[in-house]
């Protein structure tokens, strides 16, 4: 079974419920392909025992050999290239670059444009309670997180075993790619127009995707009545609530996960996970 | 020459209260342009009671799209494609739009000509008036890609705005995370606003986009948001902010007057005292720095 846990908005709980998930399981994998701002770890403190630089293919051009013929030039669709003939100079901007290949497919010179690899980031694997850790984490001044997240759920989701996936916050590209080889999605929202609003707008993409979901309503004050109409309105259920609680909050700023602040909290994780197997 | 000073409001975390704070400041600043580049989740709308809106579609980058007519099934395109946007469905090769990154290697490497790059919309731009002057917000469509290209034309259409009443300030709520929308709103700042909180997490990703905004060589200054949930993290904060020589621009305490207000669709500024004051001394800082930068003719 393959969860993923996404929000639309920001600072709703995902990393803080996913967390606290994964250690209540055993035989457990947690992946944080929260790229741009990694924060698991806080909560999971694993062994970090490997790191694994990860890297994509660039262009890179002999001057001595182009023929400054600005193919490459022309067919890359992000502007990355630029080739002045009389000065006999190839400009790349590898911060435009999205690692495509157009440029080395195109290129009618023998040897004049290779593909050599950039780091764009870094995989940190280690150990916790009963389960594995996995994390990414983007270079400062990388434009995208996509490469670095399929690159993971590639090479490291292992299929015989469980697998909770935090996701990264927002609506766009990165979720998708977060979410697309879970069998179930959790969102977790609260109950402020705001997080209905984002709510609404994830919704959209599970159902494009036809995945199986349940909401979480996290800093729940009894005031969620707009987004249970919406939920029961789509057909999706309340899985789980957690009460807004100062005590709560102040856990989380020190770093200490849900289980560890919620008594009994770790039972129910388990009843969550193991009803969401049976669906 | 005129240039509106443009003031970003980031967090790297999400749901420090960026947007609390930004709207809460749109009342105070005067003669500005109020802008949200959070295209993902655009949220400002909600506190603002737009009116009068316009806008536009919002074109993404072009997808390929397979002609199964004159399509061979020969399976090249898949195997150039880097991004594993082609699948076999029913037998015939077909493009996933949502994972296709509009590269045009799969058209240029196709033996059949079979495969033509078309452009999509992904989004949508508004301009429109509010109680507090006039607002640009956009909505990217979910799932979709280019949010930073939708958020350099939220800034482009609120610099047209600006250009034509001569505003002195452009507020622009930002995106969460260090991505492409992120350096999207950073591009060009004169000043940046960071909320954080007094969280292992918000201390952690504060760092990463103080480093993100010295890159783009950008003046910034820090609020601490509810920083009474935690004085120890709220001391670690300032004592980050005062070794890399960062302003602290204000203090905001946990409060259940600006949770009920949002729940109201009400700017919070307005009823909590507590929110009143840092917001001032906020205000203040950042008008004093553009003010004596005016002075000296930086």
């Amino acid at each position: 079974m393959k969860i993923a846990v996404i929000s639309g908005k920001g600072g709703t709980g995902k990393t803080y419920f996913s967390t606290s998930l994964a250690m209540s399981l055993e035989k457990v994998d947690f992946f944080d392909l929260d790229v741009e701002e990694p924060n698991g770890y806080i909560f999971i403190k694993p062994d970090i025992s490997e790191e694994i630089q990860y890297g994509l293919p660039v262009p890179e051009i002999d001057e001595n050999i182009c023929t400054f013929c600005n193919k490459c030039a022309e067919a890359c669709s992000y502007n990355a290239l630029s080739i002045l003939p009389q000065l006999k100079k190839a400009l790349f901007f590898p911060e435009l670059c999205h690692s495509c290949g157009v440029c080395s497919f195109v290129c009618p010179v023998d040897k004049a444009l290779i593909e050599v690899e950039k780091n764009i980031g870094v995989i940190r694997k280690g150990k916790f309670l009963k389960g594995n850790f996995i994390e990414g984490k983007l270079n400062i001044g990388e434009p995208s997180g996509v490469p670095l997240i399929s690159g993971i759920m590639k090479d490291h989701l292992d299929p015989e075993r469980t697998a909770i996936i935090d996701s990264p916050p927002g609506t766009s590209c990165p979720v998708v790619e977060s979410i697309k080889k879970a069998d179930y999605v959790i969102i977790v929202t609260e109950p402020t127009p705001f997080g209905l609003s984002d709510m609404k707008l994830v919704v959209e993409i599970v159902k494009n995707l036809e995945k199986k979901t349940g909401v979480v309503i996290n800093k729940d004050r009894g005031d969620s009545k707009a987004t249970e109409e919406f939920l029961r309105k789509n057909g999706i259920p309340v899985i789980f609530r957690i009460p807004y609680s100062l005590e709560i909050q102040k856990s989380y700023s020190k770093g200490i996960s849900l289980i560890d602040t919620v008594p009994g909290i770790e039972k129910k994780l388990k009843r969550l996970y193991e009803d969401i197997s049976n669906v | 020459m005129y240039k509106p000073k443009e003031i970003v409001i980031l967090s790297g975390k999400g749901g420090t209260g960026k947007t609390t704070i930004a709207s809460s400041l749109a009342v105070l600043f005067q003669n500005k342009i109020i802008a949200d580049a959070d295209v993902d989740a655009a949220n400002m709308y909600i506190l603002m009671n737009p009116e009068n809106i316009k806008g536009g579609d919002f074109e993404g980058k072009s997808v390929a799209k397979i002609d199964s007519k004159s399509c061979i099934n020969c399976g090249i395109c898949m195997d150039l494609c880097r991004f594993d946007a082609i699948d076999i469905i029913d037998g015939q090769h077909k493009v996933d739009q949502l994972s296709c990154d509009g590269c045009t290697l799969c058209s240029l490497g196709c033996p059949e000509d079979a495969i033509k790059m078309e452009p999509v919309m992904v989004g949508k731009w508004f301009s429109s008036d509010t109680e507090y002057g006039k607002f640009v917000y956009a909505r990217l469509d979910p799932g979709a890609e280019n949010s930073g290209n939708l958020v350099t034309m939220v800034k482009h259409q609120a610099k047209l705005l600006a250009e034509s009443v001569k505003a002195r300030y452009i507020l622009i709520d930002g995106p969460p995370g260090i991505g492409c929308p992120v350096t999207s709103a950073l591009s060009g700042a004169d000043y940046t606003i960071i909320v954080t909180e007094p969280s292992i997490s918000g201390i952690s990703d504060l760092k990463r986009i103080i480093k993100l905004s010295d890159h783009f060589k950008v003046k910034s200054g820090i609020v601490i948001n509810k920083y009474d949930v935690n004085s120890d993290n709220t001391k670690k904060i300032e004592k980050f902010a005062q070794e890399n020589n960062i302003d602290i621009l204000g203090k905001v305490p946990h409060s259940f007057c600006i949770i009920d207000q949002i729940s109201k669709r009400t700017i919070p500024s307005g009823q909590c005292r507590e929110l009143k004051e840092p917001l001032a001394e906020i205000y203040k800082k950042i008008t004093d720095y553009f003010g004596t930068q005016n002075e000296t003719g930086k």
